[in-house]
């Protein structure tokens, strides 16, 4: 299993970082006591679970952009779409506990003075359904879409431009009340997951380490691919579709399979994001967020996988940071980040790491 | 107007006061008649209160109106003391008393000399049509204007023989024509089934509110001929009526339409022409409309006007000029790479974003519509075109002439499309490709800053005014075909249109939704557009 | 009359209904005869005709040069063949049975049609023997192109024609830093590892030297015969060189057709070479 892994030494380190958080973490948070200064907040531990589901994401932007080429602008629709089937999963388990203590209706619903649950909210009480919605559900999406734009060759800025209109063209169908997706409010006021209490530490350090196992499963699939002969056929397809389907690879295929892939791990980030920060609502597909994730591949470098998850990671550590100490300062820093990327280091903190160490070796 | 019509109006007008007052005789205007109504408004009864309001207004006394209409507003008093008639004036000078008869200014010291000129609802009744009466005959056609819409609905039998014959000698078009459907309508509750059925068909056609719900009160008549009659004509009615509401939907798209061509069409520039992405693009909007703000608000805060026709060149320079910087320092390293450049630009987007928040204010700024661009100007009963709409439609026109001149008659244009089509053939030639990069990316900036100007007559100013326009544009100059200004002008115009057109069906947000989806679906069938370029050269 | 002619060709009895035809684009034979052949084949670009009435017919084995002067509809040509470009009007046909018409790029190249571009287009960020891998023949569905292995003999055939085209050396190398000669080798390479029926060449000389030119004029001719090869040439000396028989084209027509000598003493041939 662990074949694909050789030569892939960030991976490698990512990997065991990974693993070595999920087994601190924990312990740090439940059983060293909060007066000691190496306790970790569960706010803490849910922040970190919040950057490793935007790794996980990270990766499936990586594995389209870095290796296929396809620069997705609309990525954050699929992450938000598998939130909104969790969200459902989770609204259904309020139950009676809502402010209206409507054993069957959301909230919401009995505000808009619905008398029953519409037929596509069926089934999201079951868990196992909602799962499989968290991954059908942006795939179909992906696919469905993929099918049209790959068929007829759309292409480079073009594909971009109309995966943002998609994006788009969603966050203003989930504003509408009629929807059926609580409309601007979203989902939210989340109890429990599966009979655990959403509040408590031990459920917030389940739901840490289940991103760690998803982003470490996420990563192993993705490299799967790209260290398969599927995946040279994908940056082939990159570099020179044309020549690609002069070779007798059916290109619309190859885009097609990987792009759905990716989105449904969109899908399952958006899954594991929503019980941590406890709401989902349509400014998840705000065109802008989609934008930011593809900066956060940038950051950490394209084509690498474990690059993407380490951009995640840093540039939402300094957004966290920044948004709290010097909200003002954080449009002009993500800006300039998003000039700077692109014009100083096309290949991200990856590909200066790469240099240094060539710089030393030679 | 001729003396002598007016002569013959009065004669008329007269008349019909006669006959709403039960008088068999014409009078003059009479002095004697104004004294005998003054007295009678001073009497104790209602009945002989409402004889004398008739007096006064069949006197033809210049004063009547006046007086009929501050009776109507509780504002006719008589003085305790002396029983003179005085009213406040609400027009001028509400504390001031002025006496009837003489017109004199009163002192009021006290509130408590006077005594209110009490009316009742019938009273009151009569009062309304005696004063909507005494405005039929006003030399002024826009008072009576007013006046027959007053009374539209309101009059009775007796009435209508008046209006009728006033009706005849009527020289403005527009009052006749209400005038008649005044009759018209009222005659359609004649007992006479003729009289009826000839007022259905003189209505035919006729847009007026009243009309409408009249005849479909007909369509349950016991005669099954008037009742058909009815329905041929209220039909008519209605598909008139219908085809001015798409006139005025055609409208309103052609004014969304103009706003989005105003949008795209700097990006059809930058995008079509140079191949660059610039998500920067609504951004430069922004700074449009925030320089149009700055010029109205502190240079020259009172002339909307003037200083909105400044705003015109002065928000090309400048977003022209930020533009040049933006393509300077940023967009020039990353030519031929256009995701990158993508990318680039939208963090340009979000740092001029936030420097605006920081600058003016994160909250919306509304910048003053001129005098004479607000007001509508109204064809009929149900269509009227809003100035600012018909400004803005006009104004992206004469941008789009004026882009269209500057691109294919001045030797920059030569020089732009030389550099579009082979730029190592045009630096061959000496043209300097760098330069007119800059002032190619430049022209598509300043443009976008003229359109801010526009915008900002149309919605507030605030930092996220180019966000919102920035997807719009982009699916109008794909849609259009990239690199064809045409192609951008019919896009932006008929998704306009489609847009309008679909919003009663499916409502504002759900017709954007789906021209999105219309656009996402188009794309892949015609991956160029409507107007791809052509030739060889553009397949590769 | 349009529907009595629907109607007619629909009751004809020398074939059954179309629907119950077998797929006619099942294998195209190749072993004998005319392998690839053009009927009638137009084109324009706006107006501007590219190919004009185009027929050709290439026997199955044979080594073709097609020469002709700027803009006589050559790429065109190849473009029609591959599926990039769809002609107006006019069949295209491989071997007796396949009409490539309506067939995709990748569905042509997985029939047996390999083509090398006049630019040489390998992957760069790809090592060499990564470029040869992905250019194999094979099962290309995408499953199978993730599950894919190399077994033994593939591996050998591959360090065959790393030895052919001379860059074992730089086998795991990044074929982006190639020598523009070497990418035009590695092209070559490629269209060998498609193993294909037909091979078209666009401008296989193009930035040789010398001995590389001798080099490829000897591989083109050891092909032909097992495969039929159809060169496209600028370079007088290398079709001299290789060709059996030569087809100028013109104005998107053919001019005239046969051995190199006959070619160069055809009086339209040399005014459209030399002008008049």
């Amino acid at each position: 299993m662990f074949r694909m892994l050789r030569g892939d030494y960030g991976g490698q380190i990512l990997i065991a970082l990974v693993v070595l958080a999920c087994a601190i973490v924990p312990y740090l948070n439940l059983y060293v006591p909060p007066s000691s200064p190496f306790h970790l907040s569960t706010f803490t531990v849910t922040l970190l679970g919040k950057y490793l589901t935007y790794a996980l994401l990270a990766l499936s932007v990586d594995l389209v952009w870095g290796y296929l080429g396809i620069l997705s602008l609309g990525h954050g629709a699929f992450f938000a779409l598998g939130g909104y089937a969790m969200g459902m999963y989770l609204m259904h388990q309020i139950g009676d506990r809502g402010v209206y203590g409507n054993p069957d209706l959301p909230d919401f619903m009995v505000f808009l003075n619905w008398d029953q649950i519409p037929w596509f909210w069926q089934g999201f009480d079951m868990f196992w359904f909602a799962m499989i919605m968290v991954m059908f559900v942006p795939g179909v999406l992906a696919y469905v879409f993929g099918w049209l734009a790959f068929r007829s060759r759309v292409t480079g800025v073009y594909l971009s431009i109309i995966t943002q209109a998609l994006t788009y063209a969603l966050l203003l169908a989930f504003f509408r009340n009629e929807m059926g997706f609580g409309g601007n409010n979203g989902l939210t006021d989340f109890k429990d997951i599966l009979g655990f209490n959403l509040q408590s530490d031990e459920t917030r350090i389940g739901l840490f380490v289940a991103s760690g196992i998803a982003l470490i499963l996420g990563y192993l699939s993705c490299r799967a691919i790209v260290a398969s002969r599927l995946g040279r056929v994908a940056v082939a397809i990159r570099d020179s579709e044309d020549r690609v389907r002069f070779i007798g690879y059916r290109v619309d295929k190859v885009k097609l399979a990987i792009f759905t892939f990716s989105a449904v791990l969109a899908g399952i980030a958006g899954a594991l994001y929503v019980p941590q920060v406890g709401i989902i609502n349509p400014g998840e597909f705000s065109p802008l967020n989609s934008i930011e994730l593809v900066v956060w591949v940038a950051v950490g470098g394209r084509g690498t996988l474990y690059g993407a998850a380490l951009g995640a990671i840093l540039v939402n550590y300094a957004k966290t940071y920044l948004t709290g100490a010097l909200p003002e300062v954080w449009l002009f820093a993500l800006g300039g980040l998003f000039v700077f990327v692109t014009l100083y280091m096309p290949k991200g903190i990856v590909g200066l790491m790469r240099r240094r160490q060539k710089e030393i070796g030679a | 107007m001729r003396p002598t019509s007016i002569a013959i109006r009065h004669w008329v007008f007269a008349f019909i006061l006669s006959l709403i007052a039960g008088f068999s005789t014409a009078v003059h205007a009479d002095e004697a008649i104004f004294q005998g109504g003054i007295e009678n408004l001073l009497a104790k009864s209602f009945n002989d209160k409402t004889q004398g309001a008739q007096q006064i207004a069949e006197s033809g006394d210049d004063r009547a109106e006046q007086i009929l209409k501050a009776l109507l507003d509780r504002q006719l008093f008589s003085t305790k003391s002396d029983k003179t008639l005085v009213f406040f004036d609400k027009d001028t000078d509400a504390t001031q008393a002025k006496q009837v008869v003489s017109g004199e200014i009163l002192p009021v010291t006290d509130v408590k000399s006077l005594q209110r000129i009490r009316t009742n609802n019938k009273m009151r009744g009569v009062i309304k049509r005696l004063i909507a009466n005494i405005q039929l005959s006003n030399p002024d056609p826009v008072k009576r204007l007013a006046a027959v819409k007053e009374i539209m609905g309101k009059v009775t039998s007796d009435q209508i023989d008046a209006v009728k014959t006033l009706s005849e000698s009527e020289p403005n078009a527009e009052v006749k024509r209400e005038m008649e459907t005044l009759v018209q309508l009222s005659e359609l509750q004649s007992s006479d089934e003729d009289v009826v059925k000839a007022a259905i068909i003189g209505l035919k056609g006729n847009m007026n509110q009243q009309v409408r719900p009249k005849l479909e009160d007909l369509l349950t008549s016991e005669s099954a001929e008037i009742a058909a009659s009815a329905k041929t004509t209220l039909e008519a009615i209605n598909k008139k009526v219908t085809w001015y509401g798409h006139l005025e939907t055609l409208f309103f798209g052609l004014s969304l339409g103009s706003v989005l061509v105003l949008a795209a069409i700097g990006l059809a520039i930058t995008f079509g022409v140079m191949g660059v992405i610039n998500m920067a693009h609504g951004e430069l909007i922004m700074i449009g409309a925030y320089t149009t703000y700055t010029i109205q608000h502190y240079i020259m805060p009172n002339y909307p006007g003037v200083s909105l026709i400044l705003s015109i060149p002065a928000a090309f320079v400048v977003a022209g000029l930020v533009g040049i910087i933006i393509e300077k320092t940023v967009i020039r390293h990353l030519y031929g790479r256009p995701l990158e450049t993508l990318l680039a630009t939208f963090g340009i987007s979000l740092i001029l974003q936030q420097a605006v928040r920081s600058i003016f204010s994160p909250l919306n700024r509304s910048v003053e519509t001129p005098e004479w661009m607000s007001g509508s100007i109204q064809i009929n009963e149900v269509l009227s075109l809003t100035l600012n709409r018909l400004y803005v439609i006009a104004f992206c026109l004469v941008v789009f002439a004026a882009l269209f001149i500057v691109l294919k008659k001045t030797s920059l244009g030569l020089q732009v499309r030389a550099v579009s089509q082979n730029r190592g053939m045009a630096r061959a030639m000496g043209v300097k490709a760098s330069k007119v990069d800059a002032m190619t990316f430049g022209l598509g900036a300043g443009i976008a800053g003229i359109a801010g100007v526009a915008l900002s007559q149309l919605t507030n100013v605030g930092p996220n005014l180019g966000q919102s326009y920035i997807i719009d544009s982009f699916m109008v100059v794909v849609f259009g075909g990239v690199g064809n200004l045409w192609g951008t002008l019919i896009s932006g115009f008929s998704l306009g249109i489609a847009n309008k057109f679909m919003e009663p069906y499916a409502g504002a947000v759900l017709a954007k939704i789906l021209v999105l989806v219309f656009i996402i679906l188009f794309i892949q069938k015609r991956p160029r557009g409507l107007f791809p370029q052509k030739g060889r050269a553009a397949d590769s | 009359m349009k529907q009595l002619d629907t109607l007619r060709e629909t009751m004809r009895r020398d074939e059954v209904f179309s629907f119950v035809k077998p797929d006619a684009n099942i294998q195209p034979i190749t072993d004998r005869g005319v392998i690839l052949s053009l009927e009638g084949v137009n084109k324009s670009f706006d107006g501007f005709k590219a190919i004009n009435d185009l027929n050709m017919a290439i026997d199955a084995g044979e080594l073709r040069c097609i020469i002709g002067p700027n803009g006589a509809g050559k790429t065109t040509m190849m473009d029609i063949i591959t599926g990039k470009t769809v002609p107006d009007t006019g069949r295209v046909r491989f071997g007796q049975t396949m009409n490539l018409l309506g067939m995709s790029e990748p569905e042509i190249a997985q029939a047996g049609i390999g083509r090398k571009f006049q630019k040489p287009t390998v992957f760069e960020a790809l090592t060499v023997a990564e470029n040869l891998e992905l250019a194999m023949q094979g099962d290309k569905s995408v499953w199978s192109t993730f599950r894919a292995k190399l077994s033994g003999s593939q591996q050998d055939y591959l360090g065959e024609v790393l030895e052919t085209i001379g860059l074992q050396d730089g086998a795991k190398g990044r074929s982006g830093s190639l020598s523009h000669g070497q990418k035009q080798w590695l092209e070559i390479g490629m269209l060998l590892m498609q193993r294909p029926h037909v091979l078209l060449v666009d401008e296989p000389a193009a930035g040789m030297t010398h001995q590389e030119m001798d080099k490829t004029t000897e591989l083109l001719t050891s092909l032909a015969g097992d495969h039929t090869v159809v060169v496209v040439e600028h370079d007088m000396d290398f079709v001299r060189s290789i060709a059996q028989r030569v087809t100028v084209l013109h104005q998107g027509h053919v001019l005239a057709e046969g051995s190199m000598d006959d070619v160069q003493q055809d009086q339209r041939v040399i005014e459209v070479y030399l002008g008049e």
